[in-house]
């Protein structure tokens, strides 16, 4: 079942265009990368899905429902959870506060505080770390421990799509592995959909799943990761050599 | 000396107060509300009948204090709230000097409104007249009036407080007021919190105004605007954002006001505003970005 839709969508700044026309049909369940060079258009795309970048031009169906143009807050109680790049934890608020942030959208429905208390024991239990710290300030934490705190905040949403805009940016190598070590683990325990934009193709060959590559603001190329692997096809499109 | 600590923190209080009105609102939409000093203005003038005599005719006033007080508040709360509705929500996406414009002219609306109704001239009033006998304590003679604004203030912080720590409105307001695009990605309201900031900001705005006028006992149209100026200071002082900032810039302000009108030499008492302006430089030249720099003062998107 096809639960992220977008048809020809576009994404201006003023006369720069950053998304071209892409169309992309994600299935329930399925993992997708978006990879491509430093602006190719892959966090504007993921912003104007997410409701926080205007589209310039065609729609974005998620579950069925026309979002273009909806405010963030309501594709985010659609089910849309989006974590943008730069983690962007709330450094004021303690980790728990942080978590709980992301719970807001469903504490007015009935038994709200018992599935709060289990969706904070639940994220405890996927990051313990976070647990162990659950009350210091969020700006404290290191960089791999801001990402696994705004991955669990995503969850508290309960959401049925996460989109991280570039995970892995300035984590060590090692780091990495564990968030998308987890990532994965949570994808096959919960069916949650991924859609992860990175720069490099390595993590999509590494991980598996469905990739696309961008350039220029449009889809250049769109299969299967490990098939596509570092194919030449792959860096011809990621370095543009089809051009000469 | 004790008479310099309470004048200084009744004084002190009427700017915190302000102070936390204007970086309510200024934490989760980046606006420097102009209109502020207006609301409270009109917050003492909405207990009037209108009439251009000089002898206003109370009659809201004239309620028992219990019922009064969250008279007053409420219509703080609902002008504000109605401000952010016809005019400052079609300026969400506009940049904070347009904004700033924009209350600066609703303000103004709000005075001229008042003028029409009321007239310039300033009003004697008597509020709440049973808090003007004075007290003793610790020998020395304090208006019951200067205590209460105190304790009211000290009441009002904490719960302010306690509302923003412990209720899950508060903690959209602080998120929203660190990262608001973020905060909306995550379900939260975005017109829920920006109505609940005006509310809160707009029940401070009465709360001054029942302090002022009961002190002063006159209603003026100019009133909003001395404090607005104070106050906008301290949040400038305190760090735009930082509401803990906000409040202890309104207090040293205070202090540093009625201190200097004590210690200064009689013959420079008269610009005794000069100085205090002047260590205002002082502080914002050492620390530019306040006392207590808020965090995410970052661009909203």
């Amino acid at each position: 079942m096809t639960l992220l839709n977008l048809v020809n969508v576009s994404v201006r700044y003023g006369r720069l265009t950053a998304v071209r026309d892409v169309s992309i049909d994600l299935k329930e369940g399925q993992i997708l990368f978006i990879t491509g060079p430093n602006g190719a258009g892959k966090s504007s795309l993921l912003r104007a899905i997410a409701g926080v970048t205007p589209t310039a031009g065609g729609h974005i169906e998620f579950d069925g429902a026309e979002i273009t143009g909806r405010a963030p807050e309501d594709i985010a109680r659609l089910g849309f959870s989006m974590v943008p790049e730069g983690r962007e934890v709330f450094g004021s608020l303690t980790i728990e506060e942080n978590l709980l942030v992301g719970a807001g959208m469903h504490s007015r429905t009935a038994g709200a505080k018992g599935r709060t208390a289990s969706d904070l024991a639940s994220v405890y239990d996927t990051f313990p770390i976070l647990k162990e710290r659950r009350h210091q300030q969020a700006g404290l934490l290191s960089g791999g421990q801001q990402q696994m705190l705004v991955i669990g905040r995503a969850l508290m949403t309960r959401p049925r799509l996460i989109a991280i805009d570039e995970p892995s940016l300035g984590l060590a190598p090692n780091i990495t592995d564990q968030v998308y070590e987890r990532l994965v683990a949570l994808q096959s325990e919960r069916k949650l959909t991924l859609l992860i934009v990175e720069q490099s193709s390595a993590r999509a060959v590494m991980v598996g799943g469905r990739m696309i590559l961008m350039r220029s603001g449009g889809v250049v190329l769109d299969g299967d990761a490990r098939t596509l692997g570092n194919s030449e096809a792959v860096q011809a499109a990621y370095f543009g050599y089809e051009e000469q | 000396m004790l008479q310099i600590i309470f004048d200084s923190l009744s004084l002190g209080s009427l700017y915190a107060l302000g102070a936390l009105g204007i970086a309510l609102i200024f934490g989760v939409m980046r606006l420097v509300n102009f209109a502020h000093g207006d609301v409270i203005a009109f917050c003492i003038f909405a207990l009037l009948w209108p009439s251009t005599d000089a002898m206003a005719i109370v009659f809201a006033g004239q309620l028992p204090w219990y019922l009064l007080v969250p008279l007053v508040l409420i219509v703080g709360a609902g002008l504000s709230v109605l401000c952010e509705i016809t005019v400052f929500r079609h300026f969400r996406r506009a940049n904070p000097a347009t904004m700033m414009i924009a209350s600066f002219a609703l303000g103004f609306v709000i005075r001229y409104f008042l003028l029409m109704l009321f007239t310039s001239r300033p009003k004697s009033i008597s509020l709440l007249p049973m808090l003007s006998q004075p007290v003793e304590i610790f020998g020395a003679r304090l208006p019951l009036l200067q205590l209460i604004t105190i304790v009211a203030t000290v009441f009002i912080l904490i719960g302010l407080s306690l509302f923003l720590r412990r209720t899950r409105f508060g903690l959209e307001m602080r998120a929203a007021a660190e990262n608001f695009s973020m905060a909306r990605m995550l379900g939260v309201r975005a017109n829920r919190v920006i109505m609940g900031a005006f509310a809160l900001s707009g029940a401070l705005a009465g709360a001054i105004a029942l302090i002022f006028g009961s002190q002063t006992g006159t209603a003026d149209i100019q009133m909003g605007a001395s404090i607005m100026l104070m106050a906008f200071i301290a949040t400038v002082i305190g760090g735009l954002g930082s509401l803990a900032g906000a409040v202890l810039a309104g207090f040293l302000l205070g202090a540093a006001s009625v201190v200097m009108q004590v210690m200064l030499p009689v013959d420079a008492r008269p610009f005794r505003d000069a100085f205090v302006y002047g260590a205002v430089i002082l502080v914002l030249l050492l620390r530019p970005q306040g006392l207590i720099a808020a965090r995410g003062t970052k661009e909203r998107v």
